[in-house]
Parts: structure tokens; C-alpha cells; sequence
């Protein structure tokens, strides 16, 4: 106990000491630790390097990271070797000519080393004119929480500009003196605030270990505090995580379920065949990409678009053309016929395409994800959404504003009076079934981007869009988007707690209750037009 | 059912006669012909014959629903998938101590997953009585509690349809997995005995094929029975008018209830009977792929014609282990086709058909029922 | 089985009370308050003109609708706006259909083996046979409706008024306490016409029961009281002679 002061004192002038003879040259002096090529004497050399802040330490770091510091034990000479392969004398910053690499040694480095050197790299990067590094620097000291860094740390932070680089060389800083118990209790407890404002996962775990360390009892129950704190942030992170993974499984199943909820609404009949309808979407936008030249490439899907619309839009009308419209009052002889229809379409493209998965690629603007208020956001989900926003918003319009919108509502409410006045409603039936199955085409084009591309692709959705088009009710575009995004969200919401299998089966039973309480759905439309 | 005496039209006498024919004679023609002879049946042809006649059971049992009462049931084809995994597992337990890993209790697969104890679920199926007695539990209280909600609700039609197919297609989510306890992806093989007898002996093989087509002609005189009694009656009206019936004060939710629970142990028994013949069970039994193939099976035969059912699961299975020989390419196309031409043309299937022909007394062959229920005001 | 709360004497000695029954359709008002008393053993007619509401009357009475308010009571003691159709047709109402709706592929007496009264549950049908009893009754109204000759015919094979007699033996095979009928003699000839009349006046004898109809000869051969029905309530009630005469009925239904 006694001796601790006189050790520190001790030790304090011992450095003051050695730091007064390397005045001369800190650099040599570190330099001069790596011809021993032994690891804690390495990890002085580096500390040293560190500390000296001398121009081409970071070069020198570097290398010996990458195993290219090299020493000539009985020259005493200390070369690193560019990635181009030039040698480099580490003390004079000059070119060595006539010296064989071969010849030299390597100064080893194992794992311990290789952190350390990321944490000297860190603090001697701090001072970058570039903010971006300085941020990145501060970070890898945040992770590293290398104390020999604080002292440039505060240097830097006297004079920093940027806020963003400012907060995180607080929050780096606290990283550091948190756990220090040679710290100022109050400084802790302010740099538990710090790292409870920087709320994520690693400051969680630091707050965590001190609450458990510390003897201080205002920094305990600071920590303690923000732990909880933290944890109830990261809670709600998580499900807001799930929402937004909730959310962009609702667009995908909106994207699917919106064309059969139209062709269910007007006729009454399932077809069976609609997964399909999104299978060939799918095809197009693969048989698109083939085709397009390179320099296209990041055109194809809006290319692909209005054809896979038109592709499946003529497949709809020949379904309801030469099969659908005789089995008129058969909703059932319907449903098998469609299933029949879904099989030749399946093996039909399988004989044309074979049956394995077809790649399909990303634009670059749609591929890769970005963190946003600590919340992971993948870029082609998002398209996915807004995709299914703008075609909801389209039909809506086309239902809402256009006259044939207007005599397909008339049909879907009341068909018998609808072809009373004058309405042709075996045109409006077609064009419905076209609009579905282009519509379905369309989800195809969006399914291509996170789905095997193969003929199977469609049976997949039908169940999960007839289950949207049960929950939603027919006839209504706004119950079709409610039961998308219930089905969506409660899916991925229950996923993490019970699993995916269990939820879809809970969801399952939940809707067969559901139908118990309102057998047509959310929406429903009401009246003797649907008793039948 | 004693009252009115059970009277079997000419199809019934001459499908009944064939039946029981083939259950006498299998045996003879397997066993006692020499193999050399050319009316000697090779092992392949009984268990593929076998396997047809247990489809044919599916086939009545989904008949008695469709056919006669209007619940198109798309999870008859889970009803037969869990009557054959309860079979399995009495299968599996038969095993014993003659399995890979010489385990005298845990099946293979408990054994590579590392599960120490048998689970709950797995008790008892050492007892052939009791795997029995599950074969028809199973399908028949599952079909009980479906129903239970469905029909009290009053979900009909095409609703009904699809949440059949969503009921099976969840079953064949959960049998995939492993931690569900049924041997997850591979289910359930390598089967050794039954009631101490090899499966794979050509006795056990003529025995299982006799067994199927008199449990066959035993589903045919049930469900007749079922048909032909007021009850049926009653099944028949519910099909074509629901809500008539209920204003004669008839419990239509009861009725339909019954013939579906009635109909789902029927397709249990035909599934327990099909997988030592198959000597295989898994999950993809219960793909809802499997239930829709079934009722095209119906409705080629004719629906509300219970020997037409039969027939046409015999006819369609026969053309598919055909043309999956020869054209596999085609085979889909061939059974996509079949679904169109026989909802378009073919309403009444081909027993319909003949009967119309003969220009026989009308057959309890259903017209559309959307179009009759709507005249109820 | 549901007992009404109330003793009110007003309503046990009906056998039918409707009191304030209002139904809407999405806004729109079918019935509105409307209400009615049937005595034990009376026979009504209700006349008024399309879209009135009574065939919505007689789905709130058979438990097809559930009325938005209103309460409706079968002798005195049963709520039927908490039964089911099954339920209400169990205490003994029948009823027959606007458009006739008879099962099509039964045959002719199969269509009356159904409608017969009898045990309805599921095992009760299907391990019982028709008794002597109910065979006897059975052929007794095959010619009571004149389709005697017919009754290995498939129904769906009759003609419009032969369907509309059938429905009629239905009713009587079922043998309810109360007959809703509900046009009972559209698309009939003067004769059959008539002939209905005089079955509807025959059953009267015995049962209670509620007439729909438009055909104001058929009304008058009748003989019974009427109830006019407008815009989903009473209008007026009384002899035909008294009603034909109110200034109101004249402007909304019978012309000038
Ligand atoms: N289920 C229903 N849905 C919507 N409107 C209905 C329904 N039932 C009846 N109506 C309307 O209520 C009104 C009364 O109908 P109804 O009782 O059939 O008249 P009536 O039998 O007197 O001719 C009519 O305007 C009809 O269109
Ligand atoms: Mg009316």
C-alpha cells in the first residue's frame, strides 16, 4: 500500500529519465526495440513509435503489421518494405538500393501485436487533416480503449472542429477513463453519460463491465442507470429493427396479394395460377437482363417493369379467356382448373428454362444497405417499398379516377345490377384478370431482387397472398394493405420470439379465428349482392 | 344401419365384386403361381397396385365430402400423411435394436440428433393397438377441431378451400423440422416389420394388398351406407342449398362436422396403409400439391359417385406411374391438362359420363351450388 | 329455451311479437320500427309494395338477419334475435321461400322426408329410417299438393308451380306452429291460384301463418286480416275492405 506512491514516483522519474537521454532521437530509440524481434519488447517499440509522433510511423506501423518491417540484425539496420516492393531504410526515410529482401529478417507479430498496432495506428491517425480518418480513428480507439492514446486525445480534442469528430473522441475518451480508477469520480460519471448517449451494443458492454468493476459507488450507480437506460434504447431499437423488417415483408406481400385481391374481388374466383403470374414477372426480368447489353445494365429492371406487366398481363387474358370465363359460378371448378393452369406454366418454363434458380442481379443503386439511426436499412428492401407504394397508389387511382375503375367497383359490388345497366361485365372481368395478372407481373420484377428466380418461385406466395386477401376482405384495395401489413409485421415480430415456422402456424390459427368472428374480412362488403 | 336396407346399385355390386376378387387373388397370383408363369404378379406390381388402392381409399374419403356435402378439402392429403406417420412410427419402433446405431429404443434419427429420452409424443407406438388407434385419433380430432371453427363459422366455398391448403402446407413446415420429433426432413424409413413380419417379404406384400382392397370395399359400403341414410340425404341438400337446410332446422354445422371427421379418418387409414407398402413416409407428403392431385382423382372419376372416385385414382395414378416412366418431361403438363379438360368438359367425370349415356334415373350429380344458394331469399 | 325477462301479458299471449324492429343495410333503412302481433292460430296477410321490407321481416323473424334493434318474440318466451335459423325453425317456424327453393336433386318425396318432422340431429338421421307414421304422412300431402304421380321425380325436373306446391308440402311435412309464406302464388295460373288459396285457408285450420303476397284476388279470397307494409313499417291494418279504403294505402300502393 505504502509503496504504491513511491513506485509511481519512482517510475515517473525513472521515464523522465530515459525520455530526456532518447530526446535525441525518439525514433531510434523505438526503432531499436524491434532488432530484438521479441514480443513485449515489440510492443515497447511500438508504444514508442506511437508516442514519438514522427511522420513515418504510421508507414512503419503499417508494415510491421503486414509483416514487412524487415531487420539486419548485424548491419543494425531497420528497412520496411512498400507495397511496391522498394526498401526503405525506417530510420533515414531513404531508399536502400543493392540489399535483397531475402536476406533480411522479418520482425514477427502475433495477434496481441496486431491490436496494439491498430491502437497506436489510431492515435497517431487522430491528428489527420482528414475528418473522416480522425473519426475512424477515434473509433478504432473507442474499441481498442488503448489509454496511452488519451493523451492525443485531448490535444486533439482542444482544437477540433468537426462536432461529429468531437463527439467521438469524447466518447473514445470515455471509453479510456471509465474503468480507470485513477480518474476523478465525477469525470467517469460524466463519461458514462457520454457512452450511454452513444447508446450501441459496445457501449453497452463498457457500461455494463464497470457497473460490475467499480468500487466507486457514484460511478456504480451511474452505470447502473444507464444500463438500464440503454437496454430499454436497445429494446426498442430491436423492434423497431422488426417493424421495419415487418414492413418490407408487408410490401412484398402487398406487391403479391394486391393483383389476386382485385381478380378475387370482381370475380369471386381464386386463381390458383396467380403465384405463377409472378414466376414469369420474374423470368422477364431475368430474360431482360440477359438480353440487355452491359452498358444497360443498370437500366434493366425498369425495362423490365412494363414488359413483365404486359407478359403477364396477356398470360391473365388467355387464362380468362380460354379457360376462367366458362367456369363462371364455379368458383371452385375454377380454383383446379387454375391449379392446372399453374402446373403447365411451371413445367413450361422449366422446360424452357430449366429447373434451377436463374441469377438475377441488382442495379448498383439498389444493392448494399446503410445503418440509419442504428437501425440497418438494406437499399433493395427499400425499392421494394416504395415499389409497392407506388403501385398500390396506382391502382387506387386507376380504380378511383378512371371509368373502367369506376365499372369494375360496380362489378365487384353487385354484379347482377351492374349488367343491368348496360355494364359489359364480361369485358370487365377480362381486363380485371389482366390488370391482376400484370400487376402480379410486376411483383415479379421486385421478387426477382431477394427470391430464387426459378420455376417454383410463385407457389411460394400464393398462400401468404390468399391468406392477405382473407384478412383484408375483397373489394377493397385499403383491407388488402391492413391485412398485408398485419400479416407482415406480426410475422416478423413473432419470428424472433418463437421462431418462423411456429409464427406462421400461430398466424395461421389466428386467422382461422379470425374468420370465425368475421368471416369476410376486415373490409367487408356488406349486403345481398355477396350472400351467395 | 339397419333401416333402410343398404341397396347397392349395378356400379357398387360390380366395384364391390372386383375388390374383394382382388383381395382373394392377389395372394394366389403373387405367392402360389410360379414366378415363371405369365399370370404371375412380380413384388413391384403388388405394392404399386397397393399403393394405388390406398389412393383409391383417399379418393371416397374425399369424395364423401366433396362429392356429397361441398367442402372441397384441400388437406385431405395431410389427413392421409399423419394415419401414415402414425403407422411409421409404430414402423420405427418395430425396428428396435436393428437400427444403425443398435439403440432398443430411440429410432436412428433421436439417436444422430444426440436426444437422450423417446419423446412424449412417441409413447406407446411399440403397441400396434395403439399406433392403430392413433392412425384414426390423429386425422380425426385434428379434423374435428378444424371443422369445430370452420363450419360453426360458416366458412364455405373458396375460403374453405384455401384454409384447408393452409392448414397443410403449416403441417408440412412443422414436419420438416427436426426439433418437431418426426424424423424432420428424411421422415421416417427403413422399416424392418410389422406385427413381426418383414415388410419387405412378398407374403407381407400380398397380405398389405389384400388388407387395402378390403379395407377399400370397407370405406366403399361405409360411406354408401353414410349416403344412401337420411343423414346422407340431408348431406346432399346441404351441398346444394345450405341455408334451405338449416331453415328445415337442420344443424348444418353438425352435419358437415361429421362426414368431414368421418372422411379424414377414412383418408388416415388409407395413409397407415400405404406406408409399409411405400416403406416411406416424409414431409413431403404434405405438400398441398399432393391434396389438389387428389381431388382431380375425384373429379376424373366423377364426383358423388363413390366407385367413380375409386376408379379415377386408380386411372390417373396408373397414367402418371406411365407417363413419369416414359415422358417425364411431360407428365406435369399432362396432369395440368387433366385439371382444365375435366372442370371444362368433364363435369360430372367419367362415371357421369356413362351414366348420362345410359341415360340412367339422374345420379346425385351436383350442379353448381353458387348459383343455387343464391336463390335462397 | 331463452326465456324473454319480461312477463308482460301483452306479449305471452301472441305467439309472434315484433316490437320497434329497425334493420339497415349499409346505411340503408329496410325495416324501420317496425312492429306486428300475430295471435295464436291467426292467419295474416301482408301486402305492400316492392322493396317494403317484408321479405326482410320474415329473415329477422327466421333469425337470416339480425335486426340493429328491436325485439322479436316467438310465444311470448323466445328472443329469436339470439337464435339461429336451425334454432328458430326447431320451435316450430317454417317458412317458404320468395323464389322457390326445393332441393333439385332429391327426388319429389325425398324433398318432403327431409322437411318431415322428425328427430333432426346427425345420428338420429343417420341410423333412423322413416317410421309407418311418417311414410303415411308423407303420402298424404304428395296428394294434398297434387304430386303424388311424381314423387320418384327429381325436383329440379318440376315446373315453377309444381316447385311452389312442393315448398308448400315442405312446410306442411315440417309442421310448424307458424307458416311464413312469402309469394306463394307467383307465377301461377288462376286455377292454381285458387287452388293455393284454398290449401293456405285448410292449413289455417291448424297452424298460425304469415301471408306474403301481391295478387290482391288472392288476398280477398283469403279472408283475413291484412297488414300493409311501406317504407319498412306499418302502414295500416285491418279487413282488406278497410285498408283498401285508407286514403294512404291508396296513394303509396293500390293507385288511384
Ligand atoms: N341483404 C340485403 N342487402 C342489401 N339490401 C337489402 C338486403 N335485403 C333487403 N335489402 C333491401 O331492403 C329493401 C327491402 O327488401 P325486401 O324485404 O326484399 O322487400 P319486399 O320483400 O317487400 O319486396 C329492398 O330495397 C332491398 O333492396
Ligand atoms: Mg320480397
Amino acid at each position: 500500500m505504502i509503496s504504491t506512491p513511491l513506485v509511481r514516483l519512482a517510475t515517473i522519474l525513472f521515464l523522465l529519465f530515459c525520455s530526456t537521454m532518447a530526446r535525441a532521437d525518439a525514433v531510434d530509440d523505438a526503432l531499436a526495440k524491434f532488432f530484438d524481434d521479441k514480443f513485449p519488447r515489440t510492443e515497447q517499440g511500438i508504444d514508442a513509435l506511437a508516442a514519438s509522433g514522427a511522420a513515418n510511423a504510421p508507414a512503419i506501423l503499417e508494415a510491421l503489421g503486414d509483416n514487412r518491417l524487415l531487420i539486419d540484425q548485424a548491419d543494425h539496420l531497420i528497412v520496411y518494405q512498400t507495397t511496391g516492393g522498394d526498401l526503405i531504410n525506417a530510420k533515414t526515410g531513404e531508399k536502400l538500393a543493392g540489399v535483397e529482401a531475402g536476406a533480411l529478417k522479418k520482425v514477427r507479430v502475433n495477434n496481441a501485436l496486431r491490436r496494439a498496432i491498430d491502437a497506436a495506428m489510431g492515435s497517431l491517425t487522430l491528428a489527420s487533416p482528414d475528418p473522416q480518418k480522425r473519426l475512424a480513428a477515434a473509433d478504432a480507439v473507442f474499441k481498442a480503449r488503448d489509454a496511452t492514446a488519451l493523451k492525443a486525445l485531448d490535444v486533439q480534442l482542444a482544437h477540433e472542429a468537426d462536432p461529429r469528430v468531437a463527439e467521438a473522441l469524447r466518447q473514445a475518451r470515455a471509453a479510456i477513463i471509465v474503468l480507470d480508477s485513477s480518474t476523478p469520480s465525477a469525470d467517469r460519471v460524466a463519461a458514462v453519460a457520454t457512452l450511454k448517449a452513444r447508446g450501441d451494443q459496445d457501449a453497452q458492454s463498457l457500461i455494463d463491465e464497470t457497473a460490475a468493476k467499480t468500487d466507486d459507488p457514484a460511478v456504480k450507480a451511474a452505470a447502473l442507470d444507464a444500463m438500464a437506460a440503454i437496454k430499454a434504447h436497445l429494446v426498442w431499437l430491436n423492434v423497431l429493427q422488426n417493424l421495419i423488417y415487418g414492413v418490407s415483408a408487408a410490401s412484398v406481400l402487398l406487391l403479391a396479394a394486391i393483383g389476386l385481391a382485385i381478380t378475387f374481388g370482381v370475380m369471386g374466383v381464386i386463381n390458383m395460377a396467380h403465384g405463377e403470374m409472378v414466376m414469369l414477372g420474374a423470368y422477364t426480368t431475368f430474360i431482360v437482363q440477359s438480353a440487355l447489353p452491359p452498358a444497360f445494365s443498370q437500366w434493366s429492371l425498369a425495362v423490365a417493369l412494363p414488359l413483365a406487366f404486359l407478359v403477364a398481363a396477356v398470360v391473365g387474358i388467355a387464362i380468362e379467356r380460354l379457360v376462367i370465363r366458362f367456369l363462371y359460378g364455379r368458383p371452385l371448378e375454377t380454383l383446379l382448373a387454375t391449379w392446372g393452369v399453374s402446373l403447365i406454366l411451371q413445367q413450361g418454363v422449366r422446360s424452357l428454362f430449366g429447373a434451377n434458380n436463374r441469377q438475377v442481379s441488382a442495379p448498383d443503386f439498389m444493392s448494399g444497405s446503410f445503418d440509419w439511426a442504428g437501425l440497418q436499412i438494406t437499399t433493395g428492401r427499400l425499392w421494394i417499398v416504395a415499389l409497392a407504394i407506388i403501385v398500390f397508389a396506382a391502382l387506387q387511382l386507376a380504380l378511383r379516377a378512371t371509368s373502367f375503375g369506376l365499372r369494375m367497383r360496380a362489378v365487384t359490388q353487385n354484379r347482377r345490377m351492374a349488367a343491368a345497366m348496360g355494364i359489359s361485365t364480361s369485358r370487365i372481368d377480362m381486363f380485371a384478370f389482366a390488370l391482376g395478372s400484370g400487376v402480379a407481373g410486376v411483383a415479379g420484377v421486385a421478387l426477382s431482387q431477394i427470391d430464387n428466380v426459378s420455376p417454383n418461385l410463385g407457389q411460394g406466395y400464393i398462400i401468404d397472398s390468399f391468406m392477405v386477401v382473407v384478412l383484408g376482405g375483397v373489394g377493397n384495395l385499403w383491407g388488402t394493405l391492413l391485412g398485408a401489413l398485419v400479416l407482415g409485421v406480426a410475422n416478423k415480430l413473432l419470428e424472433p420470439v418463437i421462431g418462423a415456422v411456429l409464427g406462421k402456424i400461430l398466424l395461421l390459427v389466428c386467422i382461422i379465428l379470425f374468420i370465425q368472428k368475421r368471416p369476410r374480412g376486415l373490409f367487408a362488403l356488406k349486403g345481398r349482392a355477396v350472400e351467395a | 344401419m339397419s333401416t333402410p336396407a343398404l341397396r347397392l346399385d349395378r356400379a357398387g355390386l360390380i366395384f364391390l365384386a372386383l375388390t374383394l376378387g382382388a383381395a382373394a387373388l392377389a395372394p394366389v397370383f403373387a405367392l402360389l403361381v410360379p414366378r415363371d408363369s405369365a399370370f404371375a404378379m412380380p413384388p413391384y406390381v403388388v405394392a404399386l397396385i397397393g399403393k394405388y388402392l390406398c389412393y383409391a381409399i383417399l379418393a371416397v374419403a374425399l369424395d364423401l365430402v366433396w362429392g356429397y356435402c361441398g367442402i372441397l378439402s384441400l388437406g385431405h392429403g395431410a389427413f392421409f400423411a399423419l394415419g401414415g406417420y402414425a403407422m411409421g412410427m409404430y414402423l420405427m419402433r418395430q425396428i428396435g435394436a436393428r437400427g444403425v446405431y443398435a439403440n432398443p429404443i430411440l429410432p436412428d434419427f433421436m439417436v444422430f440428433l444426440n436426444w437422450k429420452e423417446l419423446p412424449v409424443a412417441w409413447w406407446g407406438f411399440h403397441s400396434f393397438a395403439y399406433a392403430s388407434l392413433m392412425v384414426m385419433l390423429v386425422p380425426g380430432l385434428l379434423a374435428f377441431a378444424f371443422g369445430w371453427f370452420a363450419f360453426r363459422s360458416r366458412v364455405t366455398g373458396v375460403y374453405l378451400s384455401i384454409i384447408t391448403q393452409a392448414l397443410t402446407y403449416a403441417l408440412k413446415l412443422a414436419f420438416f423440422r427436426n426439433d418437431f420429433g418426426f424424423g424432420g426432413n428424411n421422415g421416417l424409413t427403413d422399416f424392418k416389420d410389422v406385427l413381426g413380419f418383414s415388410v419387405q417379404s412378398d407374403a407381407t406384400r400380398a397380405a398389405l394388398f389384400s388388407i387395402s382392397a378390403l379395407a377399400l370395399a370397407l370405406a366403399y359400403l361405409v360411406s354408401k351406407a353414410i349416403v344412401s341414410s337420411k343423414y346422407g340425404k340431408a348431406l346432399i341438400a346441404v351441398r346444394d342449398s345450405e341455408s334451405r337446410v338449416r331453415f328445415l332446422g337442420y344443424r348444418v354445422e353438425n352435419y358437415k362436422l361429421f362426414v368431414f371427421v368421418v372422411s379424414a379418418v377414412m383418408a388416415g387409414i388409407a395413409g397407415a396403409l400405404y406406408v409399409p407398402q411405400v416403406g416411406i413416409i416424409n414431409p413431403s407428403e404434405f405438400d398441398p400439391g399432393n391434396s389438389i392431385e387428389a381431388v382431380i382423382w375425384v373429379a376424373v372419376g366423377g364426383r358423388g359417385t363413390l366407385v367413380g372416385a375409386a376408379l379415377g385414382a386408380i386411372a390417373v395414378n396408373f397414367a402418371k406411374t406411365y407417363f413419369t416412366g416414359a415422358f417425364p418431361e411431360y407428365w406435369l403438363f399432362g396432369l395440368g391438362g387433366l385439371f382444365v379438360l375435366v372442370t371444362l368438359f368433364l363435369p360430372k367425370g367419367l362415371l357421369g359420363l356413362l351414366n348420362m349415356r345410359r341415360a340412367a334415373r339422374p345420379a346425385a350429380a351436383p350442379p353448381s351450388p353458387a348459383a343455387q344458394e343464391e336463390g335462397v331469399q | 329455451m331463452t326465456l324473454a325477462a319480461t312477463d308482460d301479458p301483452k306479449l305471452t299471449s301472441t305467439l309472434l311479437y315484433l316490437d320497434g324492429v329497425s334493420v339497415s343495410f349499409d346505411g340503408y333503412k329496410a325495416l324501420r320500427g317496425l312492429s306486428l302481433t300475430l295471435a295464436p292460430g291467426e292467419m295474416r296477410a301482408i301486402i305492400g309494395p316492392n322493396g317494403a321490407g317484408k321479405t326482410t321481416m320474415m329473415d329477422v323473424i327466421t333469425g337470416k338477419t339480425r335486426p340493429d334493434e328491436g325485439d322479436v318474440y316467438f310465444e311470448g318466451r323466445h328472443d329469436l334475435t339470439r337464435l339461429d335459423e336451425a334454432e328458430i325453425a326447431e320451435l316450430g317456424v317454417g317458412r317458404k321461400f320468395q323464389k322457390p327453393t326445393v332441393f333439385e336433386n332429391h327426388t319429389v318425396s325425398d324433398n318432403l322426408l327431409l322437411a318431415a318432422k322428425a328427430p333432426r340431429g346427425v345420428f338420429a338421421t343417420l341410423f333412423g329410417g322413416s317410421g309407418a307414421a311418417q311414410n303415411e304422412t308423407i303420402e298424404r300431402i304428395l296428394t294434398t299438393i297434387r304430386l303424388a304421380d311424381l314423387r320418384q321425380t327429381r325436383a329440379g325436373g318440376l315446373s315453377h308451380g309444381q316447385k311452389q306446391w312442393l315448398e308448400i308440402g315442405m312446410l306442411l311435412a315440417q309442421d310448424p306452429k307458424l307458416l311464413l309464406v312469402d309469394e306463394p302464388v307467383a307465377g301461377m295460373t288462376d286455377a292454381e291460384t285458387a287452388a293455393t288459396a284454398e290449401l293456405l285457408r285448410e292449413i289455417s285450420h291448424d297452424h298460425s301463418v304469415v301471408v306474403v303476397e301481391h295478387d290482391m284476388a288472392f288476398v280477398r279470397e283469403l279472408g283475413v286480416k291484412v297488414t300493409v307494409l311501406h317504407e319498412g313499417s306499418v302502414l295500416a291494418e285491418g279487413s282488406l275492405d278497410q285498408v283498401s279504403a285508407d286514403e294512404r294505402v291508396i296513394e303509396v300502393y293500390l293507385g288511384r
